[in-house]
């Protein structure tokens, strides 16, 4: 039977009493941070090591001297021919079959099928209302581009995911060894992977479709995995009982009973596959992403405001035909082969009576640059009227903001003393979970203070800080007026899930428009990628609360606001902390792309080392912003852990 | 009883889960204690048993009781700690995995609680799916499923997906994928026990009407004794892994072996299981006069007759011959109740 208590906050003393003597021990060192030798200020010069030049060497030893460079070009020659086959198909680059360009609209007709056949008539008009936007508004050519990488990236990805998930299911060791790797790899930032591609494959579509599938087979890998491991158990026993051999086992038992997580998998394989081949515009990979990146630079609002749209447009189609799969369930159907393949019959007529108009008139084969519609004047117009309206109040925002709370903070985070921060670091370690937890974040911590780049490491922290304390303040407010009544709450988690689809790159468009290029606009951009977990985790933390405690907290006689403060706030509160740590991850990584605006973090080296081909200086940079994330992540999760089961280990 | 005629033969099986429980020393006379003291649990305990071939088994037990293990340790979806598991002689222990797969696409079948239907397989692939395991030709294999569908009243939903039937159907899926490959042995792992009271009813009558039909070996596991008195020809009553007593129904019903099977009893109407020639007394000269009763009856079947009969010692009938004589005030004492 289902008691109705509220779980008892922990309460080891031991615990508490270390972690606040650590603490302590910070706080002095902070007040006497003018007394205190240099050495306990920053590390001394001797100190900081080389970390940079040793994975120069591992590289350039991996390259030169155990031919991996051989290795790498024999892949990006692979995948170079099936970019050349998708990229004749979709834009009709003159490369074998030499069969391309296919018209838009077959290919608009053809996505508004396959949107009918996974989601009604809804999807379907999504699906073909986003290619004729594309094709109308003369932007094919670059969607195409960054398809045909997607085309070809998402699939190998989506291979790759399953191969290793299988490896990592069947034997313990290969999972032991890539949990950590996974780990890693899900909380470096986008450009870590963009160096070392760089300078194994060069820049291009090649590189783009590379890091692309690099960077979106770390979901696949975990789905796979989980796919796999939750199949109930009496399906395979029935397997077995059928006399499957384990091949035929795996094959036609295993893998479709996994369907959905699997599917889920591809879901965010192509997801992130579209985040990526956007941000691989900084190593010249062609289509929207570049097209963005350009008009960006030359802050040409409208325009770019008509490229943001298309690929929101393209973010959501994909996101939904793909989900829409995942949960698309198998049903009989009877009658004569006609009937049944209704479908697929219409798609034929469609696509001939589609090629039959290219035929007829070239508008129907490729909307020509100057055929195409714009808004970008309209957008232009109004959003300047806008702003000269709002003006007034977003330059006092931005100097008031600049000169009252981000100057000061960010010169406050530096004043602190390594030491202090060290010290402060693992007491929070310890009092969340003892030895093991202030050990783990001296682990993370450490590296950065050693690599030297500590300062750096200071302003993305500053910065990430600022964001997500900003997204919590607006954040958990609006996932509360969300969290009111089921419809609404559903409502709300619709935009946050639609949100959280667009490429991370989207978000520049409007803080740029409002802000212009500065700090304001970095910490607006991270602010408002960073409030969407948060907002999302309020409402579902709220939803989660069992309902029989909030009958028994009404009939002990709780007003709504006593409900809210003393029931459903403290059993959101592990919710919501899952949401906050999210919400850093989310910030760490829009921090190191927002570089391009102009900022003194980590992620201006990045784009530095990018520039520069530097591997080694890269990769520490990456693994300095994922420390950070992973220490974050260990410590809410770890105190969200505590709370939710009060006594568990 | 030959040695050919047992199919399965369990001798001292045990099944304890915890780490490395090979290494363990298991007697007897080990109690649950002992293992939980190294932090094993044992979930089959120094189990040994006969089935004879053409019999029903039902191994009956609450949950917990390690019955569903047993039934995974007979067709070695686990393998056992302790012991040997024979199946026709064979020691299934130490087949190899090809042997071990033959074994299953020839000779067992198994219907599980939760169905284990293959759900992007329509019911007829499903029941299709273990002749295409062994590699049988498309044709043939549709239509063999297409009979077995049939025979378990599923025509028509051929092109279903089991998510599309409703609970009874599927497990009507299940049993036609089960009995697929003409198996000699037949395991159920309560194949009842998800559906409502009274399609479990109905699935029962479905049950009695296919085993009259096909003649096999079966194991049956239920945690229902009304449903293990009704289906079954011999009765495993399992507690904490061990059997308590297997016998005929009517042995457990009338001498439950320990007071943990006298409580299922107790609440037993057992004039609905007892057969009229359970009570028969030896003729031993008593006259034997008038029309006799069947001796295969139950008395709950007689009733009405016994009742309405006036001798003391009523003549039972079996295959037209004397099987002994009645005692009219014994049966009424176990039908009414003793009197007051």
């Amino acid at each position: 039977m289902m008691t109705a208590t509220l779980p008892q906050a922990p309460f080891r003393l031991e615990q508490k009493r270390i972690a606040q003597a650590i603490l302590l021990a910070a706080l002095v060192l902070v007040l006497f941070r003018n007394a205190l030798p240099a050495g306990l200020l920053r590390l001394p010069e001797g100190l900081i090591l080389p970390f940079a030049d040793w994975i120069n060497a591992a590289f350039a030893f991996a390259r030169d001297d155990l031919g991996l460079m051989a290795l790498t070009r024999a892949v990006s020659d692979a995948v170079e021919f099936c970019l050349d086959v998708t990229a004749n198909m979709l834009y009709g680059k003159s490369r074998w079959p030499n069969v391309g360009p296919i018209p838009w609209v077959v290919i608009a007709a053809t996505a508004g099928m396959a949107g009918h056949a996974l989601g009604g008539w809804r999807l379907a008009t999504l699906a073909a209302g986003t290619f004729v936007w594309i094709a109308v508004m003369g932007q094919w050519k670059w969607a195409m581009e960054t398809l045909s990488v997607i085309v070809v990236a998402a699939p190998l990805s989506v291979l790759l995911g399953l191969a290793l998930g299988t490896l990592a299911w069947r034997y313990r060791l290969a999972e032991r060894i890539l949990n950590p790797i996974l780990n890693i790899a899900q909380s470096l930032p986008h450009f870590a992977y963009m160096i070392p591609v760089v300078v194994f494959i060069g820049v291009g579509p090649k590189a783009g479709a590379i890091v692309t599938v690099i960077f979106s087979v770390p979901p696949m890998i975990r789905m796979t995995l989980l796919g796999l491991r939750s199949v109930p158990p009496e399906i395979i026993e029935s397997g077995k009982m059928s006399g499957a051999t384990r091949l035929q086992l795996m094959t036609r038992v295993r893998l479709p009973s996994a369907r959905t997580e699997i599917l889920i998998g591809v879901n965010q394989v192509i997801m992130q596959s579209l985040a990526m081949v956007v941000l691989a515009s900084f190593i010249g990979m062609p289509g929207l992403g570049q097209k963005l990146l350009q008009l960006l630079q030359a802050l040409k609002i409208g325009l770019s405001v008509e490229i943001g749209v298309t690929i929101v447009l393209l973010a959501i189609v994909l996101d939904r035909m793909s989900k829409a799969w995942a949960v698309k369930q198998p049903a009989h159907a009877e009658g004569p082969w006609l009937h049944r393949h209704r479908l697929l019959a219409i798609w034929l007529g469609l696509v001939a009576l589609g090629f039959a108009l290219a035929a007829l008139h070239p508008y129907f084969a490729e909307v020509e640059r100057k055929q195409a519609l714009s808004l970008a004047g309209p957008v232009d117009a109004v959003v300047g009227r806008v702003i000269d309206l709002i003006d007034p109040v977003t330059d006092w925002l931005r100097w008031f903001l600049i000169t009252w709370v981000l100057i000061p903070l960010r010169d406050a985070f530096l004043w602190l003393p390594t030491s202090a921060v060290l010290l402060a670091l693992a007491g929070l370690g310890w009092r969340t979970g003892g030895l093991r937890s202030a050990l783990v974040c001296l682990a993370f911590a450490l590296p950065i203070a050693l690599s030297g780049w500590w300062d750096r490491a200071m302003i993305t922290a500053y910065t990430v800080f600022v964001a997500v304390a900003l997204a919590l303040m607006i954040g958990v407010p609006l996932g509360l007026v969300g969290a009111a009544n089921e419809t609404r709450a559903r409502r709300f988690l619709l935009v946050c899930d639609t949100a959280q689809t667009f490429p991370s790159f989207i978000y520049l468009i409007p803080v740029i428009m409002l802000f212009g290029v500065n700090d304001v606009a970095v910490i607006a951009a991270v602010m408002v990628f960073a409030t969407v977990p948060i907002v999302r985790y309020t409402i579902e933390g709220l939803r989660g609360v069992p309902p029989e405690i909030v009958e028994s907290a009404q009939m002990s006689g709780a007003s709504r606001g006593q409900l809210l403060w003393h029931v459903k706030l403290p059993l959101a509160l592990p919710t919501l902390v899952v949401g906050a740590n999210q919400s850093i991850m989310f910030a760490l990584f829009m921090v190191i792309i927002a570089a391009f605006i102009g900022t003194q973090d980590l992620g201006q080296e990045m784009q530095r080392a990018l520039s520069s081909a530097d591997v080694g200086k890269g990769f520490v940079l990456g693994l300095a912003v994922a420390f950070m994330g992973l220490m974050a992540d260990h410590l809410l999760l770890r105190w969200a852990q505590s709370r939710a089961s009060p006594g568990g280990k | 009883m030959t040695a050919d005629d047992v199919v399965i033969s369990c001798r001292n099986v045990w099944k304890v889960f915890g780490d490395r429980p090979e290494r363990l020393r298991l007697m007897p006379q080990t109690t649950m204690e002992d293992l939980r003291a190294t932090g094993h649990i044992a979930a089959v305990r120094d189990v040994s048993l006969d089935i004879r071939r053409g019999e029903m088994l039902v191994v009956m037990g609450l949950s917990g009781s390690g019955k569903s293990t047993l039934v995974r340790c007979l067709a070695r979806l686990l393998d056992i700690t302790a012991g040997t598991v024979a199946v026709e002689g064979r020691d299934i222990g130490r087949l190899g995995e090809t042997e071990l797969i033959d074994l299953r696409r020839r000779k067992m079948g198994m219907v599980f609680q939760s169905f284990g239907l293959l759900p992007h397989r329509t019911a007829l692939e499903n029941v299709a799916f273990p002749l295409e395991m062994r590699g049988q030709d498309r044709a043939s294999r549709i239509a063999r499923a297409r009979d077995m569908l049939a025979l378990v009243g599923l025509k028509g939903r051929e092109g279903y997906f089991p998510r599309e039937l409703s609970g009874g159907q599927q497990q009507r899926v299940g049993i036609a994928r089960s009995l697929a490959v003409e198996p000699d042995i037949w395991f159920l792992d309560e194949p009842f026990s998800a559906l409502d009271p009274l399609i479990r009813r109905e699935m029962q009558d479905e049950f009695l009407r296919l085993k009259g039909m096909l003649a096999k070996t079966i194991v049956f596991i239920t945690h229902d004794f009304d449903e293990a008195l009704r289906l079954a020809d011999r009765i495993a009553i399992m507690k904490d892994g061990a059997v308590e007593q297997i016998d005929t129904p009517e042995r457990i019903v009338m001498a439950p072996a320990t007071p943990y099977v006298a409580k299922f009893t107790e609440a037993i109407d057992r004039t609905r299981v007892v057969h009229a020639g359970a009570l028969a007394l030896p003729v031993d000269g008593r006259p034997v006069d008038g029309e006799p009763l069947p001796a295969g009856e139950t008395l709950h079947a007689l009733a009405r007759r016994i009742v309405g009969d006036s001798r003391a010692l009523i003549p039972l009938a079996d295959r037209g011959r004397i099987a002994g004589l009645l005692d009219r005030k014994a049966a009424l004492d176990l039908l009414l109740g003793p009197a007051a």
